[in-house]
């Protein structure tokens, strides 16, 4: 054993670096150029003005500035907190839900679960598509089906400004549903039988085990899956640029849609980088809550 | 379960009764399976279904569940009214080319920081770990900005270069290495194998299972990604399934047979890989927790 500093263990860290490094390089160049620099770059575009010619040109709070006075900005910060707040707890019940019920040995669930995840590998596109067939107003199956349950006037789902947020919040929460699902199933393999087994003895029955029992062991898992979906909701984009592309009016414009045409139908980049911005502290706003909350369960 | 010999059952805890109990939610779980497979499968069965109506039969009232006579040409018509062949063509290219390379960028990465201690390290897989809570689309106009500066915008290679290096693969490889014992590779070490040689011929052989998992999450995402192509991609030549199969809805809005044939071909491909591969998916899915 040479003494940390010695000639020989210097030569060996500096032999390991060169190693570790070229293991590293052929992913590290592109994820410098293409993740970190982007990143990095978005702070410094976000003071700035475009002109024609695609030059950026420092402009300081001018973008929070207008920012704070555009009402469509706070129109989309207002849908996406509608869309999060909706499609969260959904989500969340649905998927625990079906866990739940579904975490047994049937020959039956195992063909659920590979189906579950069919909604979540299709592409967005075509899944969008059917759903909009699928709600359109008086003809489609949806409204069909409705109207057999005795609603005589059905909403017009993506083409009234009040119904087409709900319309895609279903559609969200039907693509996401398999999938928090599994991992709550993952989750439940980590609850002790044992608990389950005297909470039996003590006489409790299966919702006084759900509570008592499914529920504070899954809190982990719950957490993090709380944390997904906010994110999700936060960034949601694809799923309403196909649907709804923020239609009617702008009923489902949502922030990352905001982003998307102040930068590439209108080329304004430097406002459209502020808005992202907003987009980014939200998102970390989460991550952070989440090591916070880590730590505290560790410590 | 252990094996103890069982103290005589006290005679309070009636087995029946907890039959009776687990027969309740045997059915209950029949039910909310039954259900719940409707509620995913009914969009994919109509859709499917669709595809084969006649257009003035797609929306009827009452809803017809199966076409009258299935119109089969839908599905050679398809290829000859739209491009299909070029956008299946460019799908197929990029989604092979982003899984090769993030397949082997990432595991190579990954081997650098499970198995190579040097200073730094640590802090850089954490900057890489800290990008997967970033989402793309709040860093999507200064990427978009630097790829055309740098004259990929509008080429196949803008995709590959915003696809092949994410964080995703190093994180989920790094986690299957650091379950491989160091002592394997130390002693591979003093045998005299070179750091290469051990990642070429121990660690890759030992990782099929996640090496798998992530070439299907790759591929999977790669031929699902709509955004970037949307956002680069802009001559007819270049665009992907994704891309080709949204301008074909907004040419032919009234052509819903045929809207659906596509549709159904745009999904086919990924359910068969997906089905094929099912559980190194799930495997992938359930350690990174993350996709998109």
């Amino acid at each position: 054993m040479t003494a940390p500093g010695s000639a020989p263990a210097r030569r060996r860290v500096g032999r390991n670096t060169l190693l570790g490094w070229s293991f590293l390089l052929p992913n590290f160049l592109g994820f410098a150029v293409l993740t970190m620099a982007p990143v990095a770059l978005l702070f410094y575009y976000a003071f700035t003005t475009w002109d024609i010619f695609g030059g950026a040109e420092w402009s300081g709070l001018d973008n929070a500035r207008q920012m704070i006075h555009d009402s469509t900005f706070w129109n989309a910060v207002r849908n996406t907190l509608y869309y999060t707040v909706f499609h969260i707890p959904l989500t969340l019940v649905v998927s625990l839900g079906l866990a739940v019920l579904l975490n047994k040995r049937l020959r039956a669930v195992a063909f659920f679960r590979t189906v579950a995840f069919f909604p979540y590998i299709a592409s967005i596109v075509a899944v969008a598509q059917v759903w909009n067939m699928l709600f359109s107003p008086g003809y489609g199956p949806v409204d069909a089906l409705l109207r057999a349950v005795g609603v005589d006037h059905p909403p017009g789902w993506t083409t009234s400004a009040d119904w087409s947020m709900p319309a895609v919040i279903l559609v969200g929460t039907w693509r996401e549903m398999g999938y928090f699902m599994l991992i709550f199933l993952a989750g439940l393999q980590t609850v002790p039988a044992q608990l389950y087994e005297a909470a039996r003895v003590d006489g409790a029955n299966a919702w006084q085990r759900l509570w008592a029992v499914t529920l504070p062991g899954l809190r982990p898992t719950t957490f993090f899956v709380i944390v997904m979906l906010t994110i999700n909701s936060f960034k949601v984009l694809d799923l309403i640029l196909v649907m709804t592309n923020g239609g009617p009016g702008q009923s489902t414009l949502v922030l990352a849609q905001y982003v998307y045409r102040k930068g590439f139908e209108e080329n304004q980049f430097g406002y459209a980088s502020a808005v992202s911005v907003v987009l980014f502290l939200l998102c970390l706003l989460v991550t952070m809550a989440q090591f916070a909350v880590n730590r505290r369960r560790e410590a | 379960m252990t094996t103890h010999p069982a103290p005589p059952a006290p005679p309070v805890q009636t087995p029946s009764g907890r039959r009776r109990n687990s027969r309740i939610g045997r059915v209950l779980g029949y039910l909310a399976t039954a259900v719940a497979s409707v509620a995913v499968l009914l969009p994919f069965y109509w859709m499917v279904v669709s595809s084969l109506k006649t257009d003035n039969e797609v929306f009827t009232l009452p809803v017809r569940w199966l076409p009258s006579a299935a119109q089969w040409h839908h599905y050679a018509d398809i290829w000859t009214r739209s491009d299909l062949t070029t956008w299946l063509g460019n799908t197929v290219l990029l989604s092979v080319a982003v899984t090769v390379l993030q397949v082997l960028t990432g595991s190579f990465a990954a081997y650098g920081f499970s198995k190579i201690r040097f200073p730094g390290r640590d802090a850089l897989f954490l900057t890489y770990v800290a990008t997967l809570a970033v989402p793309w689309q709040s860093y999507m106009i200064p990427q978009f900005v630097l790829l055309s500066k740098m004259h990929l915008s509008d080429t196949l290679w803008s995709i590959i270069a915003i696809q092949a290096f994410g964080a995703l693969g190093v994180f989920l490889m790094r986690q299957f290495y650091e379950s491989i014992p160091d002592e394997l590779v130390d002693a591979a070490r003093i045998d005299g194998m070179s750091e290469y040689g051990i990642y070429r011929r121990i660690m890759l052989p030992l990782s099929t299972p996640a090496l798998a998992s992530l070439a299907l999450l790759t591929l999977v995402n790669t031929w699902n990604d709509f955004l970037g192509p949307l956002l680069y991609l802009r001559s007819s030549n270049l665009w992907t399934i994704q891309l080709g199969l949204r301008t074909f809805i907004s040419q032919y809005s009234a052509e819903y047979a045929l809207i659906m044939t596509g549709s159904v071909l745009s999904v086919l491909p990924i359910v068969v890989i997906f089905l094929l591969g099912q559980r190194y998916f799930v495997e992938g899915v359930a350690t990174t927790g993350l996709k998109g």
